[in-house]
């Protein structure tokens, strides 16, 4: 495949990657409403080292969220640090990371700007940090959408495109600010298979371009086995590491990965730590946190 | 052989957009076949037939004393109305006029004041605190029970009128606009904070935009209840207006000119919130037109 | 948003019990609230009696009544026979407005939404009638009815009336499709259609309706007793007093009667508000 854009290099596309690397060490979150406290992440420690495609699965309300809302700064911890590269995002004396466009969140439902156009969404970013001026990163932005191949979407509003076309061009939005980590949040959660497949293979295409650091919070284990380089998997609530599957599929993957063996064995082995925890989960019949 | 498709060749092509003009045909066509135009029509029809008849057919004990349709219409279009107001005489177009700047007036003090105040009000959560308390405690008094007040604050007729129309656009604007921004969906803040906006570009590209549909909605209302209190604002003190003149020709025992007026402000009324609706589809394109994809 | 702090609570826990007050006493807006007041009351104060103070009277505020005169005001007027009875007076009429507005818009806004024929014909009378602001009726009602306290009614239930019947529309026909296939596929007649799925479905748009109408009705009783009470046949009632307040030049009555109005039309919407939540007992937020 031909490469893109050079602006797009992140890590560059020979070597090792050099930045994107996350620490989490022995994190604690615990919510206190109205007295009853509860403990949402107990003591997690991982390490992704820069350039990781990482996948997070966990059964539903276990926790994951929690974790992202903590790199991304939405939500203080409770005890414990997270550093990115050299940078300590929050620990002891810095509850809350202090929101920035080295991390960019894809959120769950989406979160372009319905008020915006897509191009106008894509430069939102470099031109509120003041890096572009607003012409030049429209300019950007709509070179940057025809690469996703979006280019005659740019002035059209979210509400007018698919769900699909819409997720793609919110990815776009984050990369367009070179950030070291992009979190996303089940993004793909809402739609069909058949996007969804689409959507991964889009996507493996980014990350085979960028080598950002992706931090992918997800519930569908094939959909993790199959874009993922590890995949961590974390226990119900209070949430923990659990195991930790190293994926050696080599890229660039495409669709017929999904049908190999090596593929098969992954996610029997996976499978029977999820499931696990998800029976667990059931059992508890807590309501999901958000 | 499978291979690694480029994102760009799942490109759809453009829908051919109809045209305009062979859309509005094919509603216009679809309507026409359908009953609902003519029973409309009907409606309309047997209210004014069913109005006639009691004031004019049967004459009715009671309904006698009000002016029917056909002696409420002639005057109206007569170059020479005997009860002194038709679409004739200047002095109609000079209650309308007055009437209208009134309102103009009012609208356009309350929206300066009410929308930035809305809008902080739901943004800055110390400053809600703050004054919310103070908008609730007064806002269960009625606009009219400020009459009194009004003539006494404010001097002449027009002053205290241009006052209770503005207090009471200013309640539903300021209330509307506060939330609006607190339906924003918190995650619009998030993705804000993520791509490092500063507090101002989140009130700027957040905040104003998001609360838009809110605001617009906030404004219809506001123009609404502004001519409600216009109406009792004139009728209690004033010069001209339509509300004075619905009095005024009460006082006179002319009943004519009275429902001319209150047809001419029910016009006059819907016509000013048309217009606002067309400039808030006008300023929230994307709002409009996600709203017509969803058929509505 | 709904904060962590609701949702997270697990089945099962109760909601630690505070009472009430502690709750409400415990909280930063409240106390930011009172400050709020009474920094708005000193205020008011200090500019109604600049005049007096500092010889300069401010313009408009200058000539309001102060607060602590108001205050004296109603200690004085608490004691009499026909403040009270003004309360009742007004009362009565918004009660009346409002109960006959309910009563027959209810039914004519669910006719409106589930037969098509008839929204097609009652509708656009409807609508043109609407824009036209309900005191601008007083006039004409006053040559129809019989009696001042008959033509106050029906203006009362003119103002209520196109509020409830819009809400009772809209709320009946946003009741989602599904819930009427589920009902049809389990066989029910049309009779169990509308009382168990469209009736339900449209309270809350039916409360809403009562409370913007309450408002209302409060803005029309106290316009048309100002109008049509005030001349003469002395109908009494709050606008009333604060008219006659007014033609006898007491300024503090004339706020007082303006903050008991104010507090009326607060516990009518409280009741509303009230009765729609023991109605609706699966609308937790309303």
């Amino acid at each position: 495949m031909k490469r893109a854009d050079a602006s797009l290099e992140f890590n560059g596309s020979s070597g090792m990657p050099t930045r994107g690397a996350l620490t989490i060490r022995d994190l604690v979150k615990i919510y206190d409403p109205e007295g009853v406290n509860i403990m949402a992440v107990d003591h997690c420690s991982m390490q992704i080292t820069p350039g990781e495609f990482c996948m997070i699965v966990g059964p539903s309300g276990c926790g994951k969220t929690t974790l992202l809302n903590a790199i991304a700064g939405f939500h203080s911890i409770t005890s414990g640090e997270i550093f990115l590269d050299d940078k300590l995002l929050c620990g002891p004396d810095k509850p809350i990371a202090a929101q920035g466009a080295d991390r960019i969140v894809v959120f769950q439902n989406g979160a372009l700007f319905p008020w915006k156009t897509l191009a106008e969404n894509v430069a939102y970013g470099p031109m509120v940090q003041g890096v572009l001026s607003k012409r030049n990163a429209l300019a950007k932005a709509h070179e940057m959408l025809a690469e996703a191949g979006l280019g005659e979407f740019g002035g059209k509003y979210p509400g007018e495109v698919s769900s699909g076309m819409a997720r793609r061009a919110e990815i776009v939005r984050a990369l367009i600010n070179r950030p070291k980590v992009l979190l996303l949040d089940e993004p793909y959660r809402a739609m069909d298979g058949l996007t969804k497949s689409i959507m991964h293979e889009a996507l493996l295409e980014i990350y085979d371009r960028t080598k950002v650091t992706i931090f992918f919070i997800t519930h569908d284990l094939e959909e993790a086995i199959f874009l993922g380089d590890r995949v961590y998997v974390l226990t119900t609530r209070p949430c923990r590491l659990k195991k930790v599957v190293n994926v050696d599929i080599p890229r660039p993957r495409n669709y017929e990965v999904l049908s190999s063996e090596p593929f098969r064995l992954l996610v029997e082995e996976t499978r029977d730590a999820v499931h696990e925890e998800a029976i667990k989960a059931f059992q508890l019949g807590e309501r999901e946190l958000a | 052989m499978h291979q690694v498709v480029s994102p760009g060749e799942f490109q759809v092509a453009p829908r051919a957009t109809p045209n305009r003009l062979a859309r509005a045909w094919y509603l216009l066509t679809k309507t026409a076949r359908s009953p609902t135009p003519y029973l409309m029509a009907f409606g309309i029809l047997l209210w004014v037939f069913v109005y006639w008849l009691l004031c004019e057919g049967l004459k009715l004990p009671r309904f006698v004393k009000i002016p029917g349709p056909i002696t409420v219409l002639s005057e109206w279009l007569s170059p020479h109305p005997q009860q002194g107001i038709s679409i004739f005489t200047p002095e109609y177009y000079e209650h309308i006029y007055v009437s209208c700047r009134r309102i103009f007036i009012a609208f356009c003090i309350a929206t300066s004041i009410g929308v930035p105040l809305g809008l902080v009000m739901g943004w800055s959560r110390t400053f809600r605190d703050y004054t919310f308390p103070i908008l609730e405690t007064l806002r269960p008094i009625p606009i009219l029970a400020w009459v009194p007040l009004a003539i006494l604050m404010f001097s002449g007729y027009e002053t205290p009128v241009i006052f209770l129309a503005t207090l009471a656009s200013l309640y539903v604007t300021t209330l509307n606009t506060m939330l609006g921004v607190q339906s924003i969906d918190e995650v619009y803040f998030r993705a804000a904070g993520c791509l490092g906006s500063s507090r101002w570009d989140v009130f700027r590209h957040v905040v104003v935009p998001g609360a838009l549909p809110f605001i617009f909605t906030g404004l219809q209302i506001s123009i609404g209840v502004a001519w409600f209190s216009l109406v009792a604002a004139e009728m209690v003190s004033g010069d001209f207006g339509l509300g004075y003149l619905i009095l005024s020709s009460y006082m006179n025992s002319v009943t004519v000119p009275m429902v001319i007026a209150m047809l001419t402000l029910g016009f006059v009324g819907w016509f000013t919130s048309a217009m606002v609706r067309f400039v808030g589809n006008r300023l929230m394109q994307w709002h409009a037109r996600a709203l017509a994809l969803q058929g509505r | 948003m709904v904060s962590v702090s609701e949702v997270s609570r697990p089945i099962g826990i109760a909601r630690s019990r505070r009472s009430f007050l502690r709750r409400t006493l415990g909280r930063q807006e409240f106390w930011r609230g009172c400050v709020a007041i009474v920094v708005f009351l000193i205020l008011w104060e200090i500019g109604s009696r600049s005049g007096e103070w500092f010889g300069y009277t401010l313009p408009h505020v200058g000539l309001l009544p102060p607060p602590s005169d108001v205050a004296v005001a109603w200690s004085k007027v608490l004691m009499k026979w026909g403040y009270w009875e003004s309360w009742y007076q007004s009362f009565k009429r918004v009660l009346t407005g409002f109960i006959a507005a309910q009563i027959i818009g209810i039914p004519f806004g669910l006719m409106l939404a589930v037969n098509k024929y008839f929204r097609d014909i009652f509708f656009p009378p409807f609508e043109v009638l609407r824009p036209i602001p309900p005191l601008a009726w007083v006039p004409a009602s006053l040559i129809f009815w019989p009696t001042n306290e008959m033509s106050i009614a029906f203006v009362t239930f003119l103002g209520a009336f196109f509020t409830i019947v819009i809400n009772v529309l809209g709320g009946a026909r946003t009741i989602d499709v599904r819930y009427l296939r589920a009902v049809q596929s389990m066989g029910a007649s049309q009779w169990d259609l509308f009382w168990r799925i469209i009736l339900p479905g449209t309270l809350p748009s039916i409360f809403t309706g009562a409370a913007v109408g309450m408002g209302i009705t409060w803005e029309v009783v106290v316009a048309a007793e100002m109008i049509s009470g005030g001349g003469t046949q002395g109908g009494g009632g709050l606008g009333f007093f604060i008219w006659n307040s007014y033609m006898g030049g007491s300024l503090p009555q004339i706020v007082v009667g303006m903050i008991s109005i104010g507090i009326a039309g607060y516990l009518s919407s409280t009741v509303i508000r009230m009765i729609g939540r023991s109605a609706m007992p699966w609308r937790k937020l309303f």
